[in-house]
C-alpha cells in the first residue's frame, strides 16, 4: 500500500536524468550489551554518591544555600570576575607584544622577550604574586623623569598602586608569558603565502599583522586561550599571597574562620567558579563560530550558497596544507556563473 | 610622484616611448641563499606592454626572480629596476642606500603578483580581498573601491561570486579573483608564478584566458608556465632557465621549435 508507483500517474512525468531511488538498508544494528551495562553501573553509583551526599550532615546544604547568595559573597564574586578579566586583557595584549618581539628579525627585541618569558614561566606565580606584594618595600616610590636625574614626578608606591591593582598585574605579566607562546603558534600556523601575499600588494608590515595574519591566526589562538582564562579564573584564589582578600575564595575561608563550618562555604565557592567557567565556555563558543569566516562556516552560509542552484550537492571540499579548494565537478556548474570573459577589454 | 601615474606618461605617444626606460631591466642578478648561488648573473630586459615567459625545470630560481623583482628577496649582486627605477635601492652620489620597508612596500603596490597557490585571504569574501589593499594601502574611499572591485570581478568572469569566501569557489576561480585582487592596484607590471600549476587541467583553459585578456590589453606581464600553449600564443619573448642561468632567451616560437641548447630540448621534449 505504501509502496511507491514508479509509473506516473498524473501528467507530469519524471525528468528521464533522475535516479531511481535507491532502497534504505534494513539491517539489525550490531548490539553493546557490555556498554549499556557498564553505563548502568556508572550511572547507578553516581546517584548513590548524590544521595549520599544529600543526607550527609557535613555538608551542610542548608548552610550552603544561605552563603551562596551572601552579600560578602557574590561582591567576592564579582572582584573575581573583574580580576580575571582585567588580567586576562592585559595578558593578552603584551602577549601578542612579545610573540611577535619573539617573531622580529631583530635579535635584541627577540632575547628580551624571551628573557621575559625565561623569567615569568620559571618561576610560580604564587611567589610572583608575593614579591609584588612586596613591591613598595623594595621601590618605596615611582618616579617618573630620566634616570639618574631628578624626578618630574614621584608618587608613594603605597598610596599609587591598591592591593586589587598589584594582583592584577602580578597575574598579568606571568599570564602574558603563557598567552605569548599561544600568540606565537597562532601566528606560525598561518600560512606564508599569506603574508607574502599582502606584501606583494605593497600593504606595511603592521596593516599584514592586523589585517591578515592576526585575523586568522584567532582560529588557533582561542581554544587555548579559553583554557587560559578558565585556569586565570581558578588562579585569582592565589592574591591573597598579596596579600588581597577580597575574591572568593579567601573571603570563603575568612567567613568560614567565624562559622567553623568550612565545607559549606568552599562548596558555594565552587558552585560560583563552575557559573563563571560555564558563561566562559558559551562566550569561547560563539567567539570560535564568529572567527571560524571563510573557513569552518560551509552550513552557515546560506546567503553565499542560495544563488548557486545545485552547487552545493556537487561541492567537494579538498583541504591541503592551508589552502581550502574547492571543486565543483564541470557537469554541475552553476548557470550563474558566466563564461570567462577572454577579451578583457580595459 | 611622478611616476604614480604610467598612462601619464604614455600620452604624448611616440616621443616618451622611444625614449623610456624597459619596464624590467635586470642587470647580472645574482642571488645567493647561504652558500647556494640561486640565481647567477641574469640579465634581461622586458620592454613595455611585452609578455615574456619564463620557463624551465625546478629550482632553476625562476620564482626566486619574480620575487627578486618586487623586493620579497634581496639581490646578493647585481642591479634590477622596474620602470627606471632602482627596485629596493636608492642611489645618490654614486652610492646605494637601503630602502626604508615604507618605500619598498610603495614600490610593491605598482607591481601586482600572482601566485602558484593563490593565497587569497580565506576570511575575506571575494570581493573584500579585492578590495583589501585600495583601502588600506591606497587609502581610497570604500564606495569607490567597491565599484572598481567589483567591474573587476566581472572582468574575470565572476561578478556573481563578489559575496563568497574563498573556500566556496573552485580553484579556477580562485586564481581570477586573486588576478582581479592585483589589478585592483592598478599595476604597471603583473608577475605570474606558475598560475595554473595548482590547478585542476579543466580549470586551467579559464585562468589562461584572463591573462590572455590582459595580454592584450598592454599589460606588462613576467608569467612562469609550464603551458607552452599560452607561451607560444600570448608571449613576445621566451626564457628558458635551468640551474639559475638564462640558458635561452628570444622569439618564442623559434625556441620551442627549433631549441639551440641541448638542456632546453631536454626540457622541452619532457613538457611539450
Ligand atoms: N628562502 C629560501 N631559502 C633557501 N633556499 C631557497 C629559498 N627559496 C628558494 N630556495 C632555493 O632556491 C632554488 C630555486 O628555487 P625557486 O626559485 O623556487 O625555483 P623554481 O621556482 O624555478 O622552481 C631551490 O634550490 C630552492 O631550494
Ligand atoms: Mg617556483
Amino acid at each position: 500500500m505504501s509502496t511507491t508507483n514508479p509509473k506516473p500517474t498524473g501528467g507530469a512525468t519524471l525528468p528521464p536524468t533522475e535516479p531511481a531511488h535507491s532502497v534504505p538498508i534494513k539491517a539489525i544494528k550490531l548490539r553493546h550489551p557490555w556498554r549499556m551495562v557498564f553505563a548502568i553501573l556508572l550511572v547507578l553509583v553516581f546517584v548513590s554518591v548524590l544521595v549520599d551526599a544529600a543526607f550527609r550532615p557535613a555538608y551542610d546544604w542548608p548552610a550552603v544555600g544561605t552563603y551562596l547568595f551572601d552579600r560578602r559573597i557574590s561582591q567576592a564574586a564579582v572582584v573575581t570576575l573583574q580580576l580575571t578579566v582585567y588580567s586576562m586583557v592585559i595578558a593578552i595584549i603584551l602577549g601578542v607584544i612579545l610573540a611577535v618581539m619573539r617573531l622580529s628579525p631583530n635579535p635584541v627585541v627577540k632575547s628580551l622577550a624571551w628573557f621575559y618569558l625565561w623569567v615569568f614561566r620559571g618561576t610560580p606565580v604564587y611567589v610572583q604574586l608575593t614579591i609584588w606584594g612586596l613591591i613598595s618595600l623594595i621601590y618605596s616610590t615611582i618616579d617618573i623623569g630620566i634616570p639618574f636625574m631628578d624626578p618630574w614626578v614621584s608618587f608613594s608606591t603605597n598610596a599609587a598602586l591598591s592591593t586589587f591593582t598589584i594582583a592584577i598585574i602580578g597575574l598579568a605579566l606571568n599570564e602574558a608569558a603563557y598567552m605569548a607562546e599561544i600568540v606565537r603558534a597562532g601566528l606560525l600556523a598561518v600560512d606564508p603565502g599569506q603574508e607574502e601575499a599582502a606584501t606583494a600588494l605593497g600593504m606595511s608590515w603592521s596593516q599584514t599583522m592586523t589585517r591578515v595574519i592576526l585575523p586568522q591566526s584567532m582560529r588557533v589562538i582561542i581554544p587555548p586561550t579559553g583554557n587560559e582564562v578558565i585556569s586565570m579564573l581558578k588562579t585569582t584564589s592565589l592574591v591573597t599571597a598579596v596579600p588581597f582578600s577580597f575574591e572568593l575564595f579567601t573571603r570563603s575561608r575568612d567567613i568560614s574562620a567565624e562559622t567553623f563550618n568550612p565545607i559549606p562555604l568552599l562548596i558555594v565557592a565552587s558552585i560560583w567558579y563552575l557559573f563563571f567557567t560555564s558563561i566562559l565556555m558559551v562566550g569561547q563558543y560563539f567567539l570560535e563560530k564568529r572567527f571560524a569566516r571563510g573557513v569552518g562556516d560551509r552550513q552557515d552560509d546560506k546567503k553565499d550558497l542560495g544563488t548557486g542552484t545545485g552547487v552545493v550537492t556537487g561541492v567537494v571540499p579538498v583541504v591541503g596544507s592551508g589552502q581550502p579548494t574547492v571543486i565543483v565537478p564541470p557537469t554541475i556548474k552553476p548557470k550563474t556563473t558566466p563564461p570567462t570573459n577572454p577579451g578583457g577589454q580595459s | 610622484m611622478s611616476d604614480m601615474n604610467p598612462s601619464a606618461r604614455n600620452t604624448p605617444a611616440a616621443a616618451s616611448v622611444a625614449t623610456a626606460p624597459p619596464m624590467v631591466l635586470a642587470e647580472q642578478v645574482s642571488k645567493s641563499f647561504g652558500s647556494n648561488e640561486v640565481l647567477k648573473s641574469i640579465s634581461l630586459e622586458v620592454k613595455r606592454g611585452e609578455v615574456m615567459c619564463l620557463v624551465g625545470p625546478s629550482g632553476s630560481g625562476k620564482s626566486t626572480f619574480l620575487r627578486c623583482i618586487n623586493h620579497l628577496e634581496v639581490l646578493s649582486a647585481g642591479r634590477l629596476s622596474v620602470d627606471g627605477e632602482l627596485i629596493g635601492y636608492r642611489e645618490a652620489n654614486g652610492k646605494l642606500y637601503e630602502m626604508a620597508p615604507k618605500e619598498a612596500a610603495r614600490q610593491r603596490r605598482d607591481i601586482g603578483m600572482v601566485f602558484q597557490r593563490f593565497n587569497l585571504f580565506p576570511h575575506m569574501t571575494a570581493l573584500q580581498n579585492v578590495m583589501e589593499a585600495p583601502i588600506r594601502v591606497k587609502g581610497l574611499p570604500k564606495a569607490q573601491v567597491e565599484q572598481t572591485a567589483r567591474a573587476l570581478l566581472a572582468r574575470v568572469g565572476l561578478a556573481e561570486r563578489a559575496e563568497y569566501y574563498p573556500a566556496h569557489l573552485s580553484g579556477g576561480q580562485q586564481q581570477r579573483v586573486a588576478i582581479a585582487r592585483a589589478l585592483a592596484m592598478e599595476p604597471k607590471l603583473m608577475l605570474f608564478d606558475e598560475p595554473t600549476s595548482a590547478l585542476d587541467p579543466e580549470l586551467v583553459g579559464e585562468v589562461l584566458d584572463v591573462m590572455k585578456g590582459l595580454a592584450k590589453s598592454g599589460m606588462t606581464m613576467i608569467v612562469v608556465t609550464h603551458e607552452m600553449g599560452f607561451a607560444k600564443e600570448v608571449a613576445d619573448s621566451l626564457v628558458f632557465m635551468d640551474g639559475g642561468v638564462v640558458v635561452e632567451a628570444g622569439d618564442p616560437d623559434e625556441i620551442l621549435t627549433n631549441p639551440q641548447h641541448r638542456r632546453t630540448q631536454a626540457f622541452l621534449s619532457k613538457v611539450l
